[in-house]
């Protein structure tokens, strides 16, 4: 393997393990800051338990997110040193904003809430975790906002061989970013509500800390229901944008080579060959596809051989037909998972609210267990379809891939760094997933804390005691 | 002064706190291996960081940000360029991050032993590394006349810049040492006091090597003699007073003074190198300076901008956490780590 090749593999593995912790960080601050309010505002120790509890799984989550967040953003000067000096000057301003609008705040206030229990007033406290709520979803925002640009470059010129900004509120307000943020945020907020709500379901089933997970259970699986149901809404609308946007990405997800003709039908699953560019067994549902893309029963979507022929007329020669399969795939896994989780919420829901939590519902329980993986699922399946349905562009129409990486590396230290950052990256998932467990079977049983004694350094003699 | 000069100023700003404030934090950990006697003297010096070390590191995150935004030629060419430098220092800073919250959520000598040892690899690698990478950015590494760098082994690893690595870790342990002995009480205040009263001398010879050797190896010395001689002097001071004050047992003033030395050795590097970020060791055109590496006058204007309303906000409840954390910890205290 070359060096591009290798930084590709590194940037996906890296971004992929990296989207596996920020999510569940978005999701369980939200749903601890819900609990503390309640605790708050309801004065009932039993969400305070509830926010300390659950706020033990997003700080062993939330380092591994912090740590490998600094690695996402040096990757982008070690591998790909030529993308970051053509579009620098556009895409560094949104990084450097979230450090500073959004890092600062989380990891600031994160240090607040876990050492300030007794140092700070209930409402300071509160606002602290809602601070670190907040600066997580700002940090989203950001990160998609650059992301949106290398979907759909807005707002720049090109001038002096790179692209620089002309328009920074058209970063803001670009279409692709109300699109994918609302979407993207919806499914780390079902992330966080679906872990907290599976392992209740465990905890449930073995008939521990009833008292404790049976509210556990309702405040998550009211933000899953809402979340699953958001999640496809925002969705459809970044489909219909993709279509006019970047229609080789939406034809690649659909295996079209074709024009679809109108109406266009919906593939449900089709046997791909890329070498012959053509399926060799598909499954079609009649005018689905026109919806999908145009929210009514007509229209008809350009394939792949036509989009082809255009953009060689647009860009010159070369093959701009994205990895089909996994385009193809990936699209299909996320709407399955989608669906899979729109129907545990439901069901959940329905079982919360009719007060059937108590019967034996073993075999759902089980299934809200498993349920855990299917926002990882939709999350990861999700990412890989939008980045590599991109390809062969970094940023769509302007740099291509094999443009983009450091002329300067060679193979063997991509190598070296990609096995070295995977291995680590594997290991301390493995740590993150015992923890989780071991946090969990343990129980919410906190140990009151000890009382406090206050040693004022500023005191006289630096070292008078007093006590609290 | 224009936005050109003004980013080289921020992000000088963001490198050197950057320093001084995680410069604390990795002498705290790599003291973990001096000072306790014990595991939960252990937990106290790691709970003197707790609130602090996350926001710490944002600082450096910040300053490549700002590097990415402002001298996206800065960022490309030292980052692709040190390539292997950074993948260690990345090692160092994950395992050093996950170490501090895993350590205290399990139980067993191979578990907290492991955590422990990640501690002190995670807290001496990035100072020492960013050291060198620093000291071969001044002394002068192969940029091409197309900025990029392809920096060999000799050119980061040499003499020089691992004696100024080993400085800056010598630093970062002695403002550690007098950060611990300030925010805790007990036999643990009083060894750090004492370790950090043994370790100034060595720290001496260190510091002592660090100015003489740039003096002939760098053109810091031939650029900004005034300011150079001036800086020597002034640290000089704060280093004769680290040890007045460690004797007086007047913990604030020493870790004021081991964080003086920080701050001198970081703006005397910042304000050499003005207006150059890189120096070319094959022709000085080739220099990465604040001109030829920067932005376009609107991005750097728009940043000007966004930094201008946010600085305030950020400082002033960074300065607001450590105030609500003044206090002293005991070995008695609830411990979260």
């Amino acid at each position: 393997m070359d060096v591009l090749d290798l930084a590709r593999l590194q940037f996906a593995t890296t971004t992929i393990l990296h989207f596996v912790y920020v999510p569940i960080s978005i999701g369980l601050s939200l749903l601890v800051a819900i609990m503390e309010t309640m605790y708050v505002i309801k004065k009932n120790d039993l969400y305070k338990k509830m926010a300390q509890f659950w706020g033990t799984f997003l700080l062993i989550n939330f380092a591994l997110g912090v740590v490998t967040g600094i690695l996402q953003e040096f990757q982008f000067g070690m591998n790909w040193s030529d993308f970051s000096r053509f579009v620098g000057d556009v895409f560094g301003t949104p990084l450097a904003i979230e450090a500073l609008l959004a890092f600062f705040l989380e990891s600031t206030f994160i240090g607040l809430w876990v050492f300030g229990w007794e140092r700070l007033s209930k409402t300071v406290h509160l606002i602290c975790m809602w601070l670190v709520s907040i600066g997580t979803m700002l940090s989203a925002l950001w990160i998609l906002a650059a992301n949106s640009f290398m979907q759909r470059p807005v707002g720049y010129e090109i001038q002096n061989g790179r692209a620089e900004m002309k328009d920074f509120a058209a970063l803001l307000t670009n279409e692709q970013l109300l699109w994918e943020f609302p979407h993207t945020l919806f499914a780390a907020f079902a992330t966080g509500a679906f872990l907290i709500a599976g392992i209740s379901a465990w905890k449930l089933m073995q008939k521990k800390n009833m008292d404790f997970f049976k509210p556990s259970f309702k405040l998550s699986i009211i933000v899953a229901l809402i979340s699953a149901i958001a999640i496809p809404l925002f969705g459809h609308g970044q489909a219909q944008y993709l279509v006019k946007t970047q229609p080789m990405k939406m034809a690649a997800s659909e295996g079209l080579w074709e024009n679809s003709g109108d109406p266009a039908p919906w593939t449900v699953i089709a046997w791909i060959d890329p070498g012959k560019k053509e399926n060799t067994f598909e499954i079609k549902v009649p005018f689905a596809l026109s919806f999908l893309s145009y929210s009514k029963f007509t229209g008809s979507v350009p394939g792949m051989n036509e989009l082809q022929a255009e953009y060689e007329k647009t860009y010159g020669p070369g093959d701009y037909i994205p990895p089909v399969r996994t385009t193809f795939w990936s699209f299909r896994i996320m709407i399955a998972a989608g669906c899979g989780m729109i129907a545990l919420a439901l069901y959940g829901a329905y079982l919360t609210f009719r007060k059937k939590l108590e019967g034996s519902h073993r075999w759902f329980f089980r299934l809200m267990i498993w349920g855990i993986s299917l926002p990882f699922i939709g999350n990861t399946s999700g990412w890989i379809m939008t980045e590599i349905g991109r390809q062969p562009w970094t940023v769509f129409g302007l740099l291509q891939t094999k443009d983009s990486v450091s002329p300067t590396v060679v193979a063997g230290e991509v190598l070296f760094s990609f096995i070295s950052f995977t291995t680590l990256y594997l290991i301390l998932t493995g740590v993150l997933a015992f923890l989780f467990y071991r946090t969990a079977r343990k129980g919410p049983d906190i140990e009151p804390h000890q009382q406090t004694v206050i040693h004022d350094p500023f005191a006289q003699g630096g070292d008078t005691i007093v006590a609290k | 002064m224009s936005l050109n000069d003004l980013w080289f100023l921020l992000i000088a700003v963001l490198f050197t706190g950057f320093f001084f404030l995680e410069g604390f934090d990795f002498g705290v950990g790599m003291a973990t291996g001096l000072v306790p006697r014990n595991d939960q003297q252990k937990r106290l010096m790691i709970n003197t960081i707790g609130p602090f070390w996350d926001a710490n590191e944002v600082w450096l995150i910040t300053a490549a940000g700002a590097m990415f935004a402002a001298f996206p030629h800065f960022y490309a060419t030292m980052f692709s360029g040190y390539y292997l430098v950074f993948v260690f220092i990345l090692l160092g800073l994950i395992l050093r991050g996950v170490s501090f919250e895993f350590r205290g959520k399990a139980e067993g000598k191979w578990w907290t032993g492991t955590w422990d040892a990640c501690i002190l690899i995670g807290s001496f690698l990035p100072p020492m590394l960013f050291g060198m990478a620093f000291a071969a950015l001044v002394k002068g590494v192969p940029i091409q006349q197309n900025m990029d760098l392809k920096a060999g082994f000799s050119d980061v690893f040499n003499g020089y810049t691992v004696w100024i690595g080993l400085t800056v870790v010598g630093m970062c342990l002695m403002h550690g040492l007098t950060f611990i002995s300030l925010r805790t009480i007990g036999e643990v205040r009083d060894r750090a006091r004492v370790i950090a009263s043994k370790f100034l001398p060595v720290l001496g010879i260190l510091l002592a090597g660090m100015v003489v050797w740039t003096y002939f190896a760098t053109d810091l010395f031939a650029r900004r003699g005034p300011f150079m001689y001036a800086a020597v002097a002034v640290g000089i001071v704060a280093y004769v007073l680290t040890w007045y004050f460690l004797k007086q047992r007047r913990e604030g003033w020493a870790f004021g003074m081991t964080g003086a030395v920080i701050l001198l050795t970081f703006v005397s590097l910042f304000v050499g190198l003005f207006p150059r970020f890189m120096v070319s060791s094959i022709n000085s055109a080739f220099d990465l300076t604040i001109y030829n590496a920067s932005s376009s006058h609107y991005t750097l204007k728009a940043m000007t901008i966004v930094a201008a309303t946010l600085l305030p906000f950020v400082l002033a409840y960074q300065a607001w956490s450590y105030f609500v954390f003044h206090k002293r910890l005991s070995e008695k205290d609830h411990l979260e780590y």
